[in-house]
């Protein structure tokens, strides 16, 4: 049966935590051996649940001693496989130490610990008229420490940015337990390296965040969501460029093919017609006149690309659900098929009508079923492959597949990852996107940071 | 760890026996964490949906042992469905913690002789038999309303109780002054419509029966007020739903027949019922009697037909009463209570509110957090009070920030629960089915 745990180890950890925060059992185990991502499974030695800064240096400090790894995570609803466990290893389970610290209306910041749930800094800023606008797909569960860690982006990335643009400082705990931190409130700092930004999306390679400064930033005063309905995917690819073109900057383009359409509609309930090829969500957001004035332009556009119908939510509650319904997108897709893989390829947007078109035929070409949707304002796709992972024939087809849409995705100048990180799902490919000096220099950086090599081993590269 | 299995076989692990389409619908996304009241509680994963569907998983891999813990994390799982509601991939949630409980106790880890007796008793004697249930309640009954419940607390006579005991005993429902059949046969059975619309069957529940009567009567004035014809069998018995959910299928398949049997399932136009965790059960009567040649098809015409009261009003839509409740003070403050097996089990979330909306006089409220567990879930109240008591604060708290008068919710378990949360914190405010209020709202006219 099952088992892994280490009775040494847990010795020496219970040595410095309470023992209720160290889990050993089979059962405990069990639900700590996967992440969000398909396929990938393996049991950790243990899981440790730290409440303090303290109990997280203690512990990285008996793990450099006895040379264990330490996988740390969050929520676990990476899809890339980051807090996978490694073999012999501890998980340094994060969601315990989930206090927000500050919130500094004076200088529009919040400081948080690693493990509060998205959905709470985002609330708490709203309810001092503040703003925090990163807002992955799984806002209502993932940990900020997560966010942090892979650099994530969300529905609003393409007026507001990524996770990285809201970081203002970190407290990171290192490999051998010592305290950095990096970056300050200032708007401006650049004092010395900014060896905040080398954390930001290292994945739990460079070191453990254990407390978060953010920015924060006043809230838009008005808001208007769009639904636009077209029988082409090829129309709503174009109609997403020519609202760029046309120098509208809206939060949100979201955009979901048929499939991915007719399982959110499935599960949501929303009345989204499942006979179309593509559904686009655009929202706007600023002025009260200026979005007025932005909704109605963008309904123009997309009705001259063809679109079918653009549907305008009339009240703010339908709206959240409009947006709450494409959260579900990833997860609706699974009622299709046992096994879902997501990639997560971007390219620059003046390229999205030809992705789109190449993941067409490459699902064709390899007789595999995709699902796609994502946040088509920042060229960023999620080509989701409907499968069974026990069908071996078919895995091999997906994995051809999957290797050619990672080729067109380079010869278009796009990236392997917009926003899942590498973990371990995508290693294999990071070396032909980025190229042997930037594998080199990172192989470099992460020797210096985590010199016995404990902390997340085996993630991003070997 | 301690090993206490052979090596299972699908043929002797009913979680291997599922389709394994079931078992590995979840994909670990994660989305179904936040709606859990234990994972928000302990943020444990193993008390998260997840968690327990992996080790759900493991145990049909082969992977994990039928172990104590693995057990009491089934049983720490309050039922109360959330999750299911809340996961876009499909999980069958109810599917898979019935069969593992089930499985837990055909391995009978849990078991020790006090809590196999006491589940023997409950399980296949007293809830299995409406004339025990009665017997039972005539003497509850009488113990409440003789004086002599007075006496023994004023005495302080409950002291000398064991602990369990002590802290069960304000759980006790109050009985009813009628049981439903008395009150059926006396005051209802000639007021039927003399040309009926329809023609529905009543299913009056366990407890619901000895200490909800009212809310039954209610249910019947309500239905006879809008044009149906109400039948109620004598020869019905307990739904069943306390079976299924606590491991026990074999009971949980016997009652089901009893009751296909009582009914007049093709001559009626709906089987009704107004308690939220039987409705919940008895909607998939065809899934568990699936493969019995004898009742297969008679079960799937019941699911077909077995309706919670609300979703029937809005149905034959209901006629809105033209009296008030409004009292001296002003409209009637109510804030609605969502049953977890009303909403995440059968979907019923709209209808109750709407109902509520039409009665004149009321001024309704939306309570924070309405469809958070309250802790009853079916016998949790009991078998895990620590849990249970957490969720009932923080449930209580929402409710004294409505302000309101009336708590309404329409499932009997919420209520016991909810009325013993009123009374610990002193708040006024008193519980009502939205039937009731209804039927109260119908009187007025005269
Ligand atoms: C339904 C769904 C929708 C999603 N939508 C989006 C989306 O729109 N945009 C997007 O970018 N992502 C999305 N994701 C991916 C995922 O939610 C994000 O990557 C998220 O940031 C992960 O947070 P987590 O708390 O679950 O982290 P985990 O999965 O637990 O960990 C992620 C990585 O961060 C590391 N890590 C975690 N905490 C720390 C810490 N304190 N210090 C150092 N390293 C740490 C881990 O080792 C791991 O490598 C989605 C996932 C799901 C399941
Ligand atoms: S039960 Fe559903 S929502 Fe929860 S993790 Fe599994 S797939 Fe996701
Ligand atoms: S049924 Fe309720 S308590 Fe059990 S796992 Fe689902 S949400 Fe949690």
């Amino acid at each position: 049966m099952m088992t892994a745990s280490d009775p040494e180890l847990t010795a020496a950890l219970t040595a410095v935590l309470p023992a209720a925060q160290v889990l050993t059992t089979a059962e405990d185990l069990a639900v700590f051996a996967f992440d969000g991502t398909a396929i990938l499974h393996q049991l950790p030695a243990c899981v440790v649940m730290p409440e303090t800064v303290e109990q997280v240096a203690a512990v990285l400090r008996v793990a450099s001693e006895r040379h264990v790894p330490v996988v740390t995570r969050g929520s676990g609803t990476g899809l890339s496989g980051g807090s996978v466990p490694c073999e012999g290893c501890i998980v340094l389970c994060l969601v315990r130490l989930n206090h927000i610290l500050e919130v500094d209306t004076a200088n529009l910041t919040m400081t948080v610990e690693p493990g509060v749930v998205t959905q709470m800094i985002a609330e708490r800023a709203a309810d001092v008229g503040l703003f925090y606008p990163p807002d992955p797909g799984s806002i209502r569960i993932s940990t900020i420490g997560g966010n942090v860690a892979n650099n994530s982006g969300g529905l609003r990335g393409l007026k507001y940015g990524v996770t990285r643009d809201y970081v203002m400082a970190l407290q990171v705990a290192m490999a051998d337990g010592q305290i950095l931190t990096t970056g300050t409130k200032c708007v401006k700092d650049v004092a010395g390296f900014s060896l905040r930004d080398l954390f930001i999306g290292s994945e739990g390679t460079l070191g453990v965040i254990t407390r978060i400064t953010l920015k924060l930033i006043p809230q838009p005063a008005a808001k208007a969501t769009l639904l636009g309905l077209f029988d082409e995917m090829t129309a709503a690819a174009e109609t997403i460029s020519a609202i760029i073109a046309a120098k509208i900057i809206p939060c949100t383009l979201e955009f979901l093919d048929r499939t991915t359409a007719e399982c959110v509609e499935g599960y949501a309930h929303i009345g989204l017609p499942t006979d179309v090829a593509a559904v686009t969500l655009m929202e706007v957001d600023g002025h009260p006149a200026e979005v007025e004035e932005q909704a109605a332009r963008i309904e123009q556009i997309a009705r001259d690309h063809g679109a079918r119908d653009v549907r305008r939510a009339a009240t703010a509650a339908e709206a959240t659900q409009l947006a709450s319904a494409r959260r579900t997108a990833f997860s609706a897709l699974a009622r299709r098929a046992p096994t879902v893989i997501l990639e997560d390829v971007t390219v620059p947007r003046s390229r999205l009508a030809e992705m789109v078109a190449a993941i067409q035929r490459i699902a064709a070409d390899h007789d595999v079923t995709i699902g796609t949707f994502g946040h088509m304002g920042d060229g960023n796709l999620h080509p989701t492959f409907l499968t069974d992972e026990r069908n071996a024939t078919e895995m091999a087809r997906v994995e051809a597949a999957m290797k050619e849409i990672f080729q067109v995705t380079i010869d278009l100048e796009g990236t392997i990852t917009g926003e899942h990180g590498v973990g371990l799902a995508k290693k294999p490919f990071l070396p032909a996107a980025v190229g042997p000096v930037a594998m080199e220099v990172m192989r470099r950086l992460k020797k210096d940071f985590d010199p016995a090599g404990i902390l997340n081993p085996g993630k991003i590269f070997d | 760890m301690h090993s206490t299995t052979v090596a299972p076989s699908p043929a002797d692990n009913l979680l291997m026996g599922l389709d394994y389409s079931v078992v590995q619908q979840c994909m670990h996304c994660g989305m179904c964490l936040p709606t859990c009241p234990t994972y928000v509680e302990t943020l444990q994963e193993r008390s998260s949906p997840r968690g327990r569907i992996a080790m759900m998983r493991a145990v049909a891999d082969g992977k994990l042992d039928v172990t104590k813990a693995f057990a009491d994390e089934m049983y720490y799982c309050l039922g109360c469905l959330a999750c299911q509601t809340a996961c876009p991939a499909g999980v069958n949630y109810a599917e898979l913690i019935e069969t593992a409980r089930a499985e837990v106790e055909r391995r009978n880890v849990l078991g020790s002789p006090q809590r196999n007796l006491l589940r023997s008793l409950l399980l296949q004697r007293l809830f299995t038999s409406r004339r025990r249930l009665h017997l039972l309640g005539r003497i509850l009954r009488l113990y409440q309303r003789s004086g002599l419940e007075r006496a023994v607390r004023a005495l302080g006579l409950m002291r000398l109780a064991p602990k369990r005991l002590r802290e069960l005993e304000p759980l006790a429902p109050r009985m009813s002054s009628r049981f439903t059949h008395e009150a059926f046969a006396s005051d209802y059975m000639a007021t039927n419509p003399v040309r009926p619309a329809y023609r529905v069957g009543l299913l009056v529940g366990c407890v619901a029966d000895i200490s909800f009567a009212h809310v039954n009567t209610d249910t019947i004035e309500v239905l006879q007020a809008n044009g149906c014809e109400v039948v109620l069998p004598q020869a019905q018995e307990c739904c069943g739903s306390l079976h299924g959910h606590n491991g026990d299928v074999n009971t949980a398949r016997r009652l089901a027949r009893i009751n296909l049997d009582a009914f007049d399932v093709n001559g009626l136009d709906a089987i009704l019922v107004n308690g939220g965790g039987c409705g919940s059960h008895i909607k998939h009567y065809d899934h568990l009697l699936a493969g019995d040649a004898d009742y297969e098809a008679r079960a799937s015409t019941w699911s077909r037909k077995a309706l919670d009261i609300h979703e029937w009003l809005e149905q034959i839509r209901v006629r809105p009463p033209r009296g008030s409740l409004a009292t001296a003070d002003g409209p009637l403050r109510v804030t609605y209570h969502e049953s977890c097996h009303l909403k995440h089990g059968q979907g019923v979330s709209s209808a109750p509110r709407k109902l509520l909306a039409m009665i004149p006089g009321i001024e309704l409220v939306e309570l924070t957090e309405a469809d958070w567990c309250c802790g009853s879930a079916g016998v949790y109240n009991i078998t895990q009070p620590e849990m249970s008591a957490k969720l009932l604060q923080r449930k209580m708290g929402h409710i004294a920030s409505t302000g309101a008068a009336v708590i309404a919710m329409g499932n009997p378990g919420c209520t016991v629960q909810i009325e013993h949360g009123l009374r610990q914190c002193g708040l006024a405010a008193r519980v009502e089915h939205p039937v009731s209020l209804l039927a109260a709202a119908y009187r007025a006219e005269a």
